[in-house]
C-alpha cells in the first residue's frame, strides 16, 4: 500500500551531483597529528573545558562539560596531550576565532572505559542527562542538542517519530552513504528515540533519487520487531527540510513559531539515530561523523572523521587539485564559505565542498529585482522574497519582521530561481542578525533603565532617611538642651527675678547646641574629604587635567539638575 | 562576504529575450496585415530605445553592462510600437519611446523601480498630447486591397509626404474608433457593425493579429515565463464588464466577442499587464489586478473620452498596486491566524 | 443671519465643551511621549547631553527644550530614530557633547584599587560591588560604559575596555552588490 504523500509549496530542481561522491566506500580518515576542538559546536551554551594544558587524555575523554540543559559535551575524539585551550577559528562564516581544545595525539588512540547504557531500564530524565554528556547533537545541520529533541514535553508522548533521509541538497551524500553501509544502526538508534518519545509511530522519510539507501533501509525495517515505513519521497530541494518532510509525509504543516512537538511530531536526522546507538549501545560519545569531501577534488567520497580534524587533511585525501578557490562547509544551497580551509570538522560539518571556477563560476552582477516573484513561487516557506529583500535592503527591520523574515528558513530557493542574480538570503541573514542586534540592545539599555531609576529612587531614600535621622538628632540635641537648662533654672528658683533672662539664655543655648552639631560635622567632612582626597592629582598633564575638568562639570551640572526635582518634590508638602 | 546559494540559470536577458520572442508571431501577423510599415517602426522604437537607455544609465552612474544587455528597454519599445498605429510618423515614435524610457523608467528610479508601466506612460502621453494621429490606422489589407510597400512606409514615416490619394487609400479609423464613433452618431452597434471594416468576431484583420498574440502569450506561459493570473483575470475582466454592459443593452454596447478579440485586448493580457515591475506581486494581488484593469479597459473604452481604455486602466491600476500588495498578502507556511488550520 | 451666526456659536461651543471634557477625561497619566523618547534613548545614562541621564534628556526634549542631537552613545542612528518619532528633519550629531565611541565597559585594575567606593557612588546604574576598603569589580553585564567612574578614581585604576566582536555577538553584513559604479 502506498502512502498518500503531500507536496509542500515551492522548492526547487537544482542538479544534484550526488553520483560524484555516493560510489565509493566509506573511508576511514587517519589522525590527524593535531586535532582542534572547538567547545561550541552546537546550539545553546558552549561547553566549559575540564581539562588543562598538559593533561593527559583518551580517546572519548570528556574534556569539556555542557553548560546547562541547551548545551551538549565535548570529548577529546583521540588520545594524547592537550597543548593549548585558546581561541581558534572556527569553522563558521564569520571568521573569528572561539574557545578549542587542541590536542597532539599519540596515535595510540586509547579509549576510556565504554559502557553501553541498557537504555530500557533507565528513567528517561537520566538517560537525557547521559546524552548531553556523550555530547549527542544533531547531525543534520543544525545541531541542536539532541537530549533536548529527545524530551517529549509535558505529554510524555511524542506519536509520530520520522527519521529524515532526505538529503535533498546537491553534492551531499553522507547520509546517503550511511543508510547503504548502516541501516541496522541507524534502525536500533531509532528503537532508542522511540522508547524515549512514545511514539507509536516510526517513519522514514528518504528521496527517491537514492534506490540503494532505500533499498537498505526497508530491509533493516523488516528485521526490526517494532513497524517502521520506509518512504521514498519525491526529491525536490528543500525537501529534507523538516517542515517539509513532515509535511510530505503527513500533509500536516508545523505552526509558525511553534515546534513539530507541539502536534506530536519529532524528526531526526539518520546520522544522529546511528549516532545515538553507537552512544548508547557501544558507550561512545560523539566523536566522529561522516563527511562528504567532493567538488573539485580528484575522488570525491566520504569519510569517518574525528571532530578536529582540520579539512585541509580531508581534502588532501580526497585529492587535491589545481583551481580550488573556497571550500563550503555544508551544500551550495545553504553552506557557508570557510574562512580557510584548515579550520577543523565539527559536528555540524556533513560536507566539505571544494570551489573551483568551473564548478562554482563567480555570479553574475546582481541587477535591481523586477517583482518578478518567482522567488515567492518557490519559497517553501510561502513567503514574499521580493518584500523582504525590499525591506531588509532598505534597513526597514520592523517591515520585514512584519512579513515574517523570521519564518524563512534560508533554504536558499529563492536566491537559486532569481533572474536578477540578488543573494537574497545574504540580505535575510543580514537582517535577521541586526534584528537580534538590536533587540540584545534594548535588552541592555531596559536594563540600566531599570537599575539606574532604581538608583534614584535608593539616592532619594537615602536622603529622606538622612534627613529623618539629622531631624531625630536635633530633637534629641535639643531635648538634651532643655534638660540641662532645667538643671540650671532649678537651683536659681530662689531668684525669681533672673527668670526672664534666663528663658532668654535657654533659647541662645540651644541655637548653640544646633550650631556645634553643625560645626561638627563640618569639621568631619572637612577632615573625611582630606583624607580621601585624589592622590593622583599631582602630576596631571594639562589635557588630562582638562578632560577631568570638563567631566567634573558635568557632574556637577548633573548634581545640581539631580537635586532640583528632589527639593521642589520635599517642598511641596 | 558572498551569499553561497548558488543562482541558477534564470536571468533577466532570458525572459526578456523570451518575451521578444513571443512578440514575433504578433509582428508577423501585423506585416501581413498592415504592410511591413510595422518594421519601420519597431526599428526606430528599438534604437531610439537604446539610445534613450545608454544615456540615461550614463547620465545617472549606471554601468552600461549588464543594464543595457537586459533588454528591458527593447521590450518596452516594441510594446509600445505595437499600439501605436502602423503608419504614425517618425516624431510620434520617439516621443513615445523617450517619455517611457526616460520619464516612467529612469526618472522613477530604472530598472525595478517604475511603479508605472513605461510602455503604457508612453502610450498616455501620446495620446493625450496627439489624438489625431494615434487614431489614425492604416487599413487592413483585405478591406483597402493595397498596402504601402517598405519604400513609401519610409517615406511617410519619415517625411510625412505621400500622394493624398495613396494616403486616403490605405488609411482608416479603427474598428473600436468606428464604433465609437458610430455610437456619437446614433447608430446602433448593429448598424456600425454592418461597415465594412468589422469582420464576423472583431474588426477584420484585427481579429487574426488577436490571434497572433493570443499565441504569443500562451508560449509565455508554456514557458512560465509569466504566470496565468493577470493574464486570465483581465480577460475575466474585458469578459465580465463587457458581457454586462451588452446584455443590459444590447444596441448601445459592443459584445464581449468584439473587445475579447481586439487585438489590443490579447497584447495588454499577456504582455502589458503581466509587467512584473509595475505589476501586483501576491498570487491574490495579481488576480485582482488582471481583473480590475479588464474592467477598467471596458469602462474608459465606454465612457472615457478616449478610444481605447487599456493604457489608463493599466497605469491606474499600478497607482493601486502597492494597496493591493499590501492587503493581499498570502498566508504562510504554518501560519493559523488567516485561517487555514494546517491541513490535517 | 441671526440663527447662522447663532448656529455656529452654538456648534463651537458645544465643540469646545466636548473638547475640554475629553481634554479632561481622556488625560494620559504622565507624558507619553517623553517615555517614548527615553525608550529611543540608549540609557547609557553618561550625561554627555548635559541633563543627568536619559530620563531627563528626554523630558528635555519633550518640553522642546533641548534638541534631538545631542546623545553621543545614540549616534546618527539615535538621531534619526528621534528625528522620525517627533517627524522633524534629522540633523548631525551635535560634536559639542562628545563623539561616539565604540561600545566599551569599564574595568578595574583589582591589584591597585584602594577600596574608596568613589567609583560607587558616581556609578548611574550600579554596576560596581564593593564595599569600603575592598577591592571593586564592575558586573561587566550591566555597565553601560559611561565613564562616569574614571575622574572619581583616586588611583586611576579604572581603565575602559572596548568590546570586541565575538561569536554570539558576530552579525552578518550588509551583501555587497555594487550596481552603482564607484566614479
Ligand atoms: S531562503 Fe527564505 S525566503 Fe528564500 S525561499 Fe528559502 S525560506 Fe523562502
Ligand atoms: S526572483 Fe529576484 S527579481 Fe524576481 S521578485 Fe524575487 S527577488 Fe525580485
Ligand atoms: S548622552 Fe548619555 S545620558 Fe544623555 S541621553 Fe545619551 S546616553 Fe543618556
Ligand atoms: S574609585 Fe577606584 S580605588 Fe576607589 S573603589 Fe573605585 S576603583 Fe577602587
Amino acid at each position: 500500500m502506498a502512502r498518500e504523500l503531500f507536496r509542500f509549496k515551492g522548492g526547487v530542481h537544482p542538479p544534484d551531483h550526488k553520483a560524484e561522491s555516493n560510489a565509493r566506500p566509506i573511508h576511514a580518515a587517519p589522525i590527524p597529528r593535531q586535532l582542534v576542538i572547538p567547545v561550541r559546536q552546537h546550539i545553546g551554551n558552549p561547553a566549559k573545558p575540564v581539562v588543562d594544558v598538559g593533561d593527559t587524555v583518551r580517546t572519548g575523554q570528556l574534556i569539556a562539560a555542557a553548560d546547562g540543559t541547551i548545551s551538549a559535551a565535548v570529548h577529546a575524539s583521540s588520545s594524547g596531550t592537550v597543548v593549548a585551550v585558546e581561541p581558534r577559528v572556527l569553522p563558521h562564516a564569520s571568521g573569528l576565532p572561539d574557545l578549542c581544545i587542541v590536542i597532539d595525539t599519540d596515535g595510540r588512540d586509547e579509549w576510556v572505559e565504554r559502557t553501553p547504557l541498557d537504555y530500557r531500564a533507565m528513567p528517561a530524565a537520566d538517560l537525557r542527562m547521559k546524552l548531553r554528556d556523550m555530547g549527542l547533537a544533531g547531525l543534520g545541520g543544525a545541531v541542536f542538542p539532541s537530549a533536548v529533541k529527545l524530551d517529549a514535553g509535558p505529554a510524555q508522548i511524542c506519536p509520530l517519530l520520522i527519521l529524515n533521509g532526505g538529503e535533498c541538497e546537491p553534492w551531499i551524500t553522507c547520509d546517503d552513504v550511511l543508510m547503504r553501509h548502516h541501516a541496522d544502526d541507524i534502525m536500533r538508534g531509532a528503537a532508542i528515540m522511540r522508547h524515549l518519545l512514545g511514539s507509536t509511530e516510526v517513519l522514514v522519510g528518504i528521496e527517491d533519487n537514492k534506490p540503494e539507501a532505500l533499498a537498505a533501509m526497508r530491509e533493516a525495517a523488516a528485521r526490526l520487531e517494532f513497524a517502521v515505513e520506509v518512504v521514498a519521497v519525491p526529491s525536490v530541494y528543500p525537501g529534507g527540510g523538516a517542515k517539509q518532510m513532515i509535511e510530505t509525509l503527513t500533509g500536516r504543516q508545523v505552526p509558525s513559531g511553534k515546534l513539530s512537538t507541539d502536534i506530536g511530531i519529532q524528526v531526526f536526522n539518520v546520522g544522529t539515530a546511528h549516532a545515538l546507538a553507537r552512544a548508547v549501545l557501544h558507550g561512545e560519545p560523539m566523536i566522529e561523523r561522516l563527511v562528504t569531501v567532493t567538488g573539485h577534488v580528484l575522488r570525491p567520497q566520504n569519510f569517518r572523521v574525528r571532530i578536529g580534524t582540520p579539512m585541509q587533511t580531508l581534502i588532501d585525501l580526497a585529492g587535491d587539485r589545481e583551481g580550488a578557490t573556497g571550500v563550503l562547509m555544508g551544500g551550495p544551497m545553504m553552506g557557508l564559505v570557510m574562512p580557510n580551509s584548515h579550520v577543523p570538522v565539527v559536528k555540524a560539518t556533513n560536507c566539505i565542498l571544494v570551489q573551483s571556477r568551473e564548478l562554482f563560476p563567480a555570479p553574475p552582477a546582481a541587477l535591481p529585482c523586477i517583482r518578478c516573484t518567482r522567488c515567492a513561487d518557490v519559497c517553501p516557506a510561502e513567503l514574499q522574497p521580493q518584500e523582504l529583500f525590499r525591506f531588509a535592503k532598505a534597513g526597514d527591520f520592523g517591515r520585514a519582521q512584519e512579513y515574517h523574515l523570521f519564518d524563512c528558513i534560508e533554504c536558499g530557493c529563492c536566491t537559486y530561481v532569481c533572474p536578477s542574480h540578488i543573494p537574497l538570503v545574504a540580505y535575510y541573514r543580514y537582517g535577521k542578525s541586526e534584528i537580534w542586534a538590536r533587540e540584545r540592545e534594548k535588552r541592555a539599555a531596559d536594563l540600566a533603565r531599570e537599575r539606574h531609576e532604581f538608583r534614584q529612587f535608593r539616592l532619594e531614600r537615602e536622603k529622606v532617611e538622612k534627613a529623618a535621622k539629622l531631624a531625630a538628632k536635633a530633637a534629641a540635641a535639643r531635648a538634651q538642651a532643655a534638660q540641662d537648662q532645667a538643671r540650671r533654672v532649678a537651683p536659681a528658683t530662689d531668684a525669681p527675678a533672673t527668670a526672664t533672662p534666663d528663658a532668654a539664655a535657654g533659647g541662645t543655648g540651644e541655637a548653640d547646641a544646633k550650631k556645634a552639631i553643625i560645626a561638627a560635622a563640618l569639621a568631619r567632612a572637612q577632615a573625611k574629604k582630606a583624607q580621601s582626597a585624589p592622590k593622583n592629582t599631582g602630576q596631571l598633564s594639562p589635557e588630562q587635567q582638562r578632560a577631568i575638568d570638563e567631566i567634573e562639570a558635568r557632574r556637577a551640572k548633573i548634581r545640581e539638575l539631580a537635586r532640583k526635582p528632589l527639593e521642589s518634590e520635599t517642598e511641596n508638602p | 562576504m558572498t551569499d553561497t546559494s548558488a543562482p541558477g540559470r534564470d536571468s533577466v536577458t532570458r525572459i526578456m529575450a523570451w518575451v521578444l520572442g513571443a512578440l514575433v508571431p504578433g509582428i508577423a501577423a501585423h506585416v501581413w496585415l498592415f504592410g511591413p510599415a510595422i518594421l519601420i517602426t519597431l526599428a526606430l522604437a528599438t534604437v531610439t530605445a537604446v539610445a534613450a537607455e545608454a544615456a540615461m544609465l550614463r547620465a545617472r552612474g549606471y554601468p552600461l553592462r549588464p543594464f543595457l544587455f537586459d533588454l528591458s528597454a527593447v521590450v518596452t519599445a516594441w510594446l509600445l510600437a505595437l499600439s501605436l498605429p502602423p503608419l504614425a510618423p517618425w516624431w510620434l515614435i520617439v516621443t513615445g519611446v523617450l517619455a517611457a524610457i526616460v520619464v516612467a523608467k529612469h526618472l522613477y528610479g530604472g530598472l525595478g523601480q517604475n511603479i508605472f508601466n513605461p510602455a503604457m506612460v508612453g502610450y498616455a502621453v501620446l495620446i493625450v498630447s496627439f489624438p489625431a494621429q494615434m487614431t489614425q490606422w492604416a487599413g487592413p489589407l483585405e478591406l483597402t486591397g493595397t498596402s504601402l510597400t517598405l519604400n513609401e512606409s519610409a517615406t511617410l514615416i519619415f517625411g510625412g509626404e505621400l500622394p493624398r490619394a495613396r494616403l486616403d487609400a490605405v488609411t482608416m479609423a479603427t474598428p473600436l474608433d468606428t464604433l465609437r464613433t458610430g455610437l456619437l452618431q446614433q447608430l446602433t452597434v448593429d448598424e456600425t457593425l454592418r461597415q465594412p471594416i468589422f469582420g464576423t468576431l472583431g474588426g477584420v484583420g484585427f481579429e487574426w493579429l488577436a490571434v497572433a498574440f493570443w499565441v504569443g502569450g500562451l508560449i509565455l506561459w508554456a514557458r512560465r515565463i509569466i504566470g496565468w493570473q493577470v493574464p486570465m483575470a483581465f480577460l475575466a475582466g474585458i469578459v465580465l464588464a463587457a458581457g454586462l454592459l451588452h446584455f443590459a443593452d444590447a444596441g448601445r454596447y459592443g459584445s464581449p466577442l468584439f473587445h475579447f478579440f481586439a487585438p489590443s485586448v490579447a497584447l495588454a493580457a499577456f504582455f502589458i499587464a503581466t509587467d512584473p515591475v509595475s505589476g501586483a506581486t501576491t498570487p491574490r494581488g495579481k488576480l485582482i489586478f488582471g481583473f480590475g484593469a479588464g474592467v477598467l479597459t471596458i469602462v474608459i473604452r465606454t465612457w472615457g473620452g478616449f478610444p481605447d481604455g487599456v493604457a489608463f486602466a493599466i497605469l491606474l491600476m499600478n497607482l493601486a498596486v502597492p494597496l493591493i500588495d499590501q492587503t493581499t498578502q498570502p498566508r504562510i507556511y504554518g501560519e493559523t491566524r488567516t485561517g487555514r488550520e494546517p491541513r490535517a | 443671519m441671526l440663527t447662522a451666526i447663532g448656529v455656529m456659536v452654538l456648534l463651537a461651543g458645544v465643540i469646545g465643551v466636548a473638547l475640554g471634557w475629553s481634554a479632561v477625561r481622556l488625560k494620559v497619566e504622565g507624558n507619553p511621549l517623553a517615555e517614548k523618547i527615553d525608550a529611543i534613548l540608549p540609557q547609557t545614562q553618561c550625561g554627555q547631553c548635559g541633563f543627568p541621564g536619559c530620563k531627563p534628556y528626554a523630558e528635555a526634549i519633550a518640553r522642546g527644550e533641548a534638541d534631538i542631537n545631542q546623545c553621543p552613545p545614540g549616534g546618527e542612528d539615535g538621531v534619526k530614530q528621534l528625528a522620525e518619532l517627533l517627524g522633524v528633519e534629522p540633523k548631525p550629531l551635535d560634536g559639542e557633547h562628545g563623539v561616539p565611541k565604540p561600545k566599551s565597559v569599564a574595568f578595574i585594575d583589582e591589584q591597585t584599587c584602594i577600596g574608596c567606593t568613589l567609583c560607587i557612588q558616581a556609578c548611574p546604574v550600579d554596576a560596581i560591588v564593593g564595599a569600603a576598603k575592598q577591592m571593586h569589580t564592575i558586573i561587566a553585564s550591566e555597565c553601560t560604559g559611561c565613564e562616569l567612574c574614571l575622574p572619581p578614581c583616586p588611583v586611576d585604576c579604572i581603565a575602559m575596555i572596548e568590546i570586541r566582536e565575538d561569536l554570539p555577538h558576530w552579525k552578518w553584513r550588509y551583501p555587497q552588490i555594487q550596481l552603482k559604479r564607484v566614479a
